[in-house]
């Protein structure tokens, strides 16, 4: 089973007696990529990864690698290896052994070599004599790496890897995992629920969300162009502004909100007709004092009051509110460091239609803004 | 890790629980589940059967089954002050092994630092010198005319003509000595999974150490407490090694009296005695997990 | 005068627990001491001289060795058997989910929960009836301690086994280990310690059994049982030295397996 091969989820779902983890997911991770999967908890995907790995077993759907049906093999028999949350590092043996574990079930003898090239792989060169208990958290982190890449899986599945590792360390292994995935070309499948470490490190990024995948492309794309409000407000943070369509033509749509006609090119408006959400990232936002110029053919909304104002070092929040009492957040970089404005300061707001989207009304604007376990 | 506590308190561990489903747990139960069918759940029947044979059988003529329930009646008003009598020593033995017990497992948990393993060696060592054997010392080290109590003679803490050998004091010292590792080993285990920073946060909170012990970790050694208490009475109230060896005519236990009868050959009145023994322990036992509850102790 | 107080305080409970690792290891030494003893006449129980006779000479009572003989030969068998079955039993309540598995944990419990004269009673009631009430000896002691320590062998392995990491077993079948090679490999090893005590706890249940045995032994005698017929008929002090070295043999197992297990954790 040794071509290589994209990884294909058909229809993959999961039911635990009343509850659905996974729900009919239909995914493909091209060979050699590295992918994101990438979610709140309880959005289901540790248990798709699980059902990769072999670990559960699918209510329905299958998991295909390449021409192969693994769907009904044994975690054992699939080419596939993981790297855990909790490292499940085998506490009695030495790292060395922990190694070349994989290798040995398979009936490799002559290891020496392997495991020291393995290791110098991550960098764990001189410890290959220690025990688990003897290691730092980063240095069991890089071991479980090692313990599994050794195996040459088709693909390799990592369950929050980064996850109890401090903030410092973590952003180094980001860039170490996506060095080491450059350098072995094995298709890496990372879940996360930190979306700045899946925009960072993924090719590509699925965004789920109650065992759904509700938006899936390069990182790029679906922080510029989310389709569900869900993914407007988990990926980064957006404005959603309540409108009504006007009229909707080859220039654009039109959409009647606060008072004002905004504009969105055909191409970024998800619903084109009726209610609408209009959404504009914060950073995309300019303030000016009311009466300046605004260049044209921008959307603007005029007399709004700055609310609440934060500093946050590179940039600082705004909080305006408008004419008819919608708040919305507007980051701006801090070029000087003067001051621009104050809370109750009036405010005129624009920016570009090549940054407004457009989603259906009937979604829940507060999808994905809910703080985890608050 | 040294020898592990007979009896470990059940607590959800901190690692997510994985369990396979299927026939495969059938399988592994399957042999000593039959094994104690057989030998535990089978002779419990007999037993019952056998306390309702008539009294008129022996072992030579055989016996008849005549569903005697008088046997039952005949036993306990006949021995009613022993069957009293084991479960009064049983409760003071337990209450004494609360005593010395709880101090000991707390000392051990939290007080040992690096002598933690060695003071649980202690516990259970005097274990391996055979029960019978320990209690003969006893015998010695109680008797009238040796050190401890020519000591405690003069120094006044007993009278010249009390005796601490041949009484109840010495059955239930006995009792209390001899069941005290099964009483400290559980309480034990169970407050070494507590978490000393909620002890901590007691503190902060405003409660003095005593208050701290009364209100967090008394409360969380509550099932290593009920096990222990179970360990210690229930064998206890069944014993009759030690009202025998440190005890009178006076001291007799239900347990003496079914060995007799067993020896008799009275085999119908001393199962009956044996049922009500059990029936006594397991509506004492019942009361005291309801009150304390702890429904799940293993 | 202060400062002695506040250590007094600060220590009191240790004190008073190693107080009662005294009360309870007095007996020990009284055992240890009572072996060297040249006893005046046949029914005194009181130090009267010092000899290494006993030490010598220790089979000299008559049936002592070959009692002490067969509680070992039992309480080997019924380890064996008893470790083996309860380990099984202890996987299956921890590592498996099937229905009944809470009334199981309950009915396994039973026994420790009984009294022993219960248990002896019920089933000598059970060989009577059978009609063996002729053929009680070696194999009804072994049936009987088997039973009595497959719940002790069952609740020290789980304890153990539930404390182990699942995980680990999940991490082993990812990395291509068969539910055998998991077994033998990972999880085995894991919880080796603790089937070890449970051997050894069942070992000590077994070989200081008295109740049950004295019930279900017909004519065979055990080491338990020598020592109660003695104790009417005169205690030979030979009785003293079989404690002072059980209790030294297995003090030297445990305190090996201690500094075993601690070595192993030193940085290699």
């Amino acid at each position: 089973m040794r071509e290589v091969g994209d990884l294909v989820l058909g229809n993959l779902t999961k039911r635990y007696g009343g509850f659905t983890a996974v729900e009919a997911l239909d995914l493909t991770v091209p060979q050699g990529s590295f992918f994101a999967l990438l979610g709140p908890s309880g959005c289901g995907k540790t248990t798709t990864l699980r059902m990769v790995a072999g670990l559960e077993t699918p209510t329905a759907g299958s998991v295909r690698l390449g021409d192969d049906d693994i769907t009904a093999l044994k975690p054992y028999r699939r080419p596939v290896n993981t790297v855990f949350q909790s490292y499940a590092l085998f506490p009695h043996l030495t790292v060395h052994d922990n190694v070349a574990f994989g290798p040995r079930r398979q009936g490799k003898k002559e290891l020496k070599a392997e495991v020291a090239r393995v290791l110098e792989l991550v960098e764990l060169g001189d410890l290959a004599r220690r025990k688990p208990a003897q290691l730092s958290g980063g240095q069991q982190q890089r071991v479980a790496l090692a313990r599994a890449l050794i195996n040459q899986p088709q693909v390799l599945l990592l369950d929050e890897p980064l996850g109890a590792l401090d903030l410092k360390l973590r952003r180094t292994m980001q860039l170490e995992l996506k060095r080491i995935q450059t350098d072995v070309g094995i298709t890496f499948v990372h879940v996360t629920h930190d979306q700045e470490e899946a925009m960072t490190m993924a090719d590509t990024v699925a965004v789920m969300n109650q065992g759904r995948i509700e938006q899936l492309g390069p990182p790029e794309q679906l922080y510029d162009l989310p389709s569900t409000t869900f993914v407007a407000n988990f990926l980064g943070r957006s404005n959603l502004l309540a409108g009504s369509v006007t009229s909707s033509g080859a220039d654009g749509v039109w959409v009647k909100v606060d008072g004002a006609e905004v504009r969105a090119p055909r191409a970024r408006a998800s619903a084109a007709e009726g209610e609408v959400w209009v959404g504009v990232r914060p950073e995309k936002v300019h303030l000016r004092t009311p009466g300046e110029e605004t260049p044209a053919a921008m959307n603007t909304l005029r007399g709004g009051t700055v609310s609440d104002v934060g500093f946050v070092g590179v940039s600082t929040e705004y909080i305006v509110t408008t004419t008819a009492g919608h708040d919305l957040m507007v980051f701006e970089q801090n070029h000087t460091s003067e001051r621009r404005f104050r809370p109750g300061d009036e405010v005129d707001l624009h920016w570009s239609p090549d940054h407004t989207f457009l989603l259906d009304a009937a979604q829940d604007a507060k999808a994905g803004t809910e703080i985890e376990g608050a | 890790m040294p020898v592990v506590p007979p009896v470990d308190t059940p607590d959800a561990p901190a690692t997510p629980e994985v369990r396979r489903r299927g026939l495969g747990g059938y399988f592994l139960l399957m042999p000593g589940g039959v094994w104690l069918a057989l030998f535990f759940l089978v002779p419990t029947v007999t037993l019952v059967a056998t306390s309702l044979y008539d009294p008129s059988g022996s072992l030579e003529l055989g016996y008849q089954m005549t569903w005697h329930w008088q046997n039952y009646p005949d036993a306990i008003s006949g021995y009613s002050s022993q069957i009293v009598r084991s479960l009064v020593y049983a409760l003071i033995a337990t209450v004494g092994c609360l005593v010395l017990g709880y101090p000991l497992a707390y000392a051990i948990a939290f007080k040992a630092g690096r002598w933690k393993n060695l003071m649980l060696v202690a516990v259970i060592a005097p274990f391996f010198t055979s029960f019978l054997v320990r209690t003969l010392s006893w015998q010695y080290l109680l008797a009238d005319n040796e050190w401890l109590v020519s000591t405690l003679r003069n120094i006044g803490l007993i009278g010249a003509d009390t005796h601490l050998i041949n009484t109840p004091f010495s059955v239930v010292a006995g009792l209390t000595y001899n069941f005290l590792p099964f009483f400290v080993l559980p309480l034990y285990a169970s407050l070494e999974k507590i978490d000393q920073r909620l002890v901590e946060a007691a503190e902060d909170l405003y409660a003095s150490p005593f208050t701290a012990f009364r209100k967090v970790t008394l409360p969380l050694s509550m099932p290593g407490l009920v096990a222990g208490t179970l360990l210690t009475f229930i064998p206890a109230a069944g014993d009759y090694i030690n009202a025998e060896l440190l005890g009178s005519p006076t001291t007799r236990m239900v347990g003496n009296e079914i060995q007799d009868l067993f020896y008799a050959g009275d085999y119908p009145a001393a199962s009956a005695l044996s049922v009500s023994l059990m029936v006594a322990i397991v509506v004492m036992v019942a009361i005291y997990v309801r009150r304390s509850g702890t429904e799940d102790l293993v | 005068m202060r400062g002695a107080l506040d250590w007094l305080g600060r220590h009191l409970v240790l004190i008073i627990g190693l107080l009662v690792l005294l009360y309870m290891a007095l007996p020990v030494f009284v055992v240890v001491l009572m072996s060297f003893n040249a006893p005046a006449s046949r029914n005194s129980y009181t130090f009267d001289g010092f000899t290494l006779h006993n030490w010598t000479n220790i089979c000299e009572p008559y049936q002592l060795c070959s009692s002490v003989s067969l509680s070992l030969q039992i309480a080997l068998l019924a380890t064996l058997l008893a470790t083996l079955l309860g380990t099984l039993m202890a996987f299956a309540m921890v590592r498996h989910r099937f229905r009944g598995r809470s009334s199981a944990s309950v009915f396994i419990f039973l026994p420790m929960a009984t009294p022993e004269i219960v248990l002896g009673s019920s089933l000598l009631a059970l060989f009577v009836s059978a009609g063996l009430a002729g053929q009680l000896g070696f194999w009804t002691i072994f049936v009987a301690h088997v039973m009595f320590c497959l719940s002790f062998v069952v609740v020290t392995v789980k304890a153990r086994l539930a404390g182990m990491d699942p995980r680990l077993e999940q991490a082993a079948a990812d990395l291509y280990a068969n539910e055998w090679h998991t077994f033998w490999r990972v999880s085995f090893p894991l919880v080796f310690p603790g089937i070890l005590s449970a051997a050894l706890l069942s070992f000590s249940l077994s070989f200081d059994d008295f109740i049950i045995t004295n019930l279900n032994a017909g004519q065979e005698v055990t080491f338990p049982m020598f020592v109660w017929g003695a104790a009417t008929k005169g205690i030979p002090p030979q009785i003293n030295v079989i404690g002072t070295i059980m209790f030294v043999l297995a003090l030297t197992i445990v305190v090996v397996g201690e500094l075993g297990s601690r070595r192993r954790v030193r940085p290699a």
